[in-house]
């Protein structure tokens, strides 16, 4: 059983469009019998946080094509990417690099 | 905790590099773009002591780093260049004037001057009332037209040597693929946006980022703490750019050379020698760069002014003829090169100050600007 965990959960790059604007969201994820890993963190994002235009922001079980993760400032490529298991207290950052140059 | 960087063996890595793979910390990755970008500069002979450089500056990520780049290169390697930050603004409310925003903090930031021309006084029309006019679609044909003689005329007013534009291996890819798509043969030949992208327009041109990913360029930003602007042009998502750009991002995840390995084919790309290419003169109106009598923002400037503005895009050549004849449209014709039922009242009109007038504008070149003959 996993306890409630409190992230930071940040948007930029554009992605924060989706988001009402804003950038930085403090969340606290509730108790569930499994780990929370990104990939059910991205479902809970699409219940949770997202206000729009979903399919620009996921894609089947994972982030768009061009949407970059940093999980505390690292880049989700290195971490195991959805596999990834999260702890209390950290950064989840997701970046556009999808809008204009 | 993720692996330890690759090049100094201590700190944690904080990204893997698309291109190689390698896993880099935070210092060793700027260190490494900084470097790479500064041997790319000098391997392509991109500058010259003492030249004036225009860094074309939308406010955007890629324009904000290469002129955060071209400054601490520049102050670091002793390149002897003069920079300047240089605007276009297409008249895009809620979009281009929040992204001047960020050119004029970062302009403040820098201390480099900063010069904006706009559509508005260039061609007497805002890219709103252009979309008034055209509707949803090919609104990125004309600004993307006007943008290339916009940055050429602002260059000039500035006594600009050349242009950098802010273009990653993303984009060129991109471009590489959409003119491969579309048959464009003349674009393909001139390096496919690929190339050192020079010789088109009136100044010369060069894309110091052309090998930077896409990636890196927005990690680049996010671990320098640059600010950026970043929103969809609300013009864009009718674009076909969109889709190349969404299909090139599939390719990239499943293999991330596809984007550098797009570039090199723009490049290495050669054409029949036996294939002729429309021989390039001057505009008769405007005198820029053009390969028909009239150049092409001429041509969309005459159909918007004639309430046909359809008339530049696709292929309408019998329709200008008939137009160039002075002969009649019919409703029909007329409907197919777009025009409104209704004729809205005109723009209010901008004072011309000085960049207004074309004549001083082209001086230089002895050139003309594009509204002052009649067709």
């Amino acid at each position: 059983m996993a306890a409630p965990m409190s992230l930071l959960v940040e948007f930029g790059g554009g992605a924060e469009l989706l988001f009402d604007g804003v950038k930085k969201h403090q969340v606290t994820l509730p108790c569930q019998p499994e780990p929370w890993d990104i990939r059910n963190l991205l479902k809970w994002i699409k219940q949770n946080l997202l206000k729009e235009r979903p399919e620009l922001f996921i894609q089947g079980d994972t982030v768009r094509p061009g949407i970059l993760v940093l999980i505390n400032d690292a880049d989700w490529e290195l971490m195991g990417e959805l596999d990834y298991k999260l702890q209390d207290q950290d950064n989840v950052v997701f970046i556009s690099t999808l809008h204009g140059g | 905790m993720p692996a330890t960087c690759s090049a100094c063996g201590t700190s944690p890595a904080a990204l893997r590099r698309p291109k190689t793979g390698h896993a880099l910390c935070r210092a060793c990755f700027l260190a490494a773009f900084e470097e790479e970008t500064h041997q790319a500069i000098v391997a392509g002979r991109l500058f010259r002591p003492g030249e004036t450089v225009a860094i074309g500056a939308s406010g955007g990520k890629d324009s904000t780093v290469l002129a955060h780049l071209l400054q601490l290169l520049d102050q670091r390697h002793g390149y002897g260049l003069r920079l300047l930050l240089l605007s276009v603004d297409e008249g895009i409310a809620g979009y281009r004037d929040a992204s001047l925003a960020a050119v004029r903090r970062h302009q403040h930031r820098s201390g480099l001057p900063l010069h904006v021309v706009s559509y508005r006084q260039l061609y007497g029309w805002s890219m709103d009332r252009i979309a008034r006019h055209l509707g949803p679609r090919n609104n990125c044909t004309f600004c993307g037209v006007f943008r290339r003689q916009a940055l050429d005329r602002g260059a000039l007013l500035m006594g600009a040597d050349k242009i950098a534009t802010g273009h990653n291996a993303d984009d060129v890819a991109e471009t590489v693929l959409m003119n491969f798509l579309r048959g464009d043969v003349g674009r393909l030949r001139r390096g496919a946006g690929a190339g050192p992208a020079g010789g088109e327009g009136a100044v010369p041109r060069c894309k110091p980022l052309r090998h930077a990913y896409e990636k890196e360029i927005v990690l680049y930003a996010y671990f320098q703490g640059l600010d950026y602007f970043s929103t969809e042009c609300v013009y864009a998502p009718q674009a076909y750019r969109g889709y190349a750009r969404a299909l090139l991002k599939e390719l990239e995840a499943a293999r991330p050379s596809a984007v550098a390995d797009l570039g090199h084919s723009g490049e290495r790309l050669s054409l029949r020698s036996d294939l002729r290419m429309p021989a390039r003169g001057t505009c008769q109106r405007c005198g820029y760069v053009a390969s028909q009598p009239l150049c092409k923002a001429c041509v969309l400037l005459e159909g918007l002014d004639r309430g046909l503005p359809k008339l530049g895009i696709g292929k309408h050549r019998r329709l200008r003829d008939k137009l160039q004849d002075g002969q009649p449209l019919t409703q029909e014709e007329r409907r197919r090169l777009g025009a409104l039922a209704e004729e809205e009242p005109p723009e209010e009109q901008v004072p011309l100050g000085e960049l207004g007038r074309d004549e001083e504008l082209w001086g230089k070149q002895e050139l003309r600007g594009p509204r002052d003959l009649d067709f």
